[in-house]
């Protein structure tokens, strides 16, 4: 984006011309660019980590209770699995929430909603973190 | 301002509605993309499932296993490995987008088809690929 240098607004023009300092941190979510921003960095960790754990995970379709184990016990699968719960948990967590403000106008259903999104994320995400972690460091 | 003609809501002109528009792929893509978004959120509980499943030992894993296995639980399989493809090919187009490129129509509707072409020739790779396995290297 160019910066120009804007003329001094003219008074009709300064007295329309949004405050800004009013408008921050008043919107329906309270935040923005923080969430797009995170929403996009994700996106690259999602794509990086997912290529690496889906070639892993799919040559395990049909494979018996060792084999699994013993690939679930390798840091090469572990490590990048818990990088991917964890980037997956942001991500998922933002998009569902635009998902809810999109579709939701009551503030009650959506609040409650949102919460309801955070508890999901986290509930799934550290069950997640416990089975890898119990199988790395566990009998 | 305040007069009679105010005080009763007069019927205004609306914006066209959706669905008069016939669908265009950039529309269908878009709505896609919030689907299998949607979808890997609620399917991030058959990974965590899994893992427990390994977790915790040879009988719950083989249940587990069994299940997923089934013609029904392929066919989910089948279906969350091209949401999770295809969004994640939709997401590079929409990082591309993020750049300011490729919002003219022509880029548009290559960008579309070639997301869902390579989503579902990826998805049948996949499957092949990792089928052959069957656990190997
Ligand atoms: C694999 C790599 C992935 C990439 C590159 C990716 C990319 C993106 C991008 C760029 C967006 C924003 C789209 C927009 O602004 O309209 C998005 C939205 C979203 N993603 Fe992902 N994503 C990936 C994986 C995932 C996974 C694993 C999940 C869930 C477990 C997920 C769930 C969502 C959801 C729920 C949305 C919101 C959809 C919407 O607002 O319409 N994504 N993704």
């Amino acid at each position: 984006m160019s910066t120009t240098l804007r003329p001094t607004p003219s008074p009709t023009e300064a007295r329309i011309r949004t405050p800004l300092a009013k408008a921050r941190g008043l919107g329906s979510a309270k935040s923005g660019t923080d969430h797009f921003w995170l929403q996009r960095v994700t996106a690259v960790s999602n794509f990086v980590l997912v290529v690496v754990v889906l070639l892993q995970i799919a040559r395990l379709a049909g494979a018996d209770y060792a084999t699994v184990k013993t690939a679930m016990k390798s840091p090469l699968l572990s490590l990048p699995l818990l990088l991917l719960v964890l980037s997956g948990m942001v991500h998922m967590r933002l998009g569902m929430q635009t998902i809810i403000e999109d579709y939701f106008h009551s503030e009650g259903r959506k609040v409650l909603l949102l919460m309801l999104n955070t508890f999901f994320v986290i509930l799934v995400g550290l069950t997640c973190v416990y089975a890898v972690a119990k199988l790395s460091f566990g009998a | 301002m305040a007069n009679a003609d105010m005080q009763r809501p007069k019927a205004r002109p609306l914006s066209p509605h959706l669905q008069i528009y016939s669908p265009l792929i950039n529309m269908v893509m878009s709505i896609v993309h919030r689907i299998t978004g949607a979808a890997l959120y609620v399917g991030t509980l058959l990974l965590a499932w899994w893992l427990v499943a390994i977790a915790s030992g040879p009988d719950y894993f083989a249940y587990v296993n069994g299940i997923m296995g089934s013609p029904l639980g392929l066919i989910v399989l089948l279906g969350y490995s091209w949401a999770l493809l295809h969004h994640m090919i939709g997401g590079i187009r929409h990082l591309i987008w993020d750049t300011g490129r490729g919002f003219d129509l022509a880029s548009v509707d290559r960008l579309s088809w070639g997301t869902i072409i390579l989503s579902l020739a990826l998805t049948v790779m996949l499957w092949i690929w990792g089928l052959s396995m069957r656990g190997g290297i």
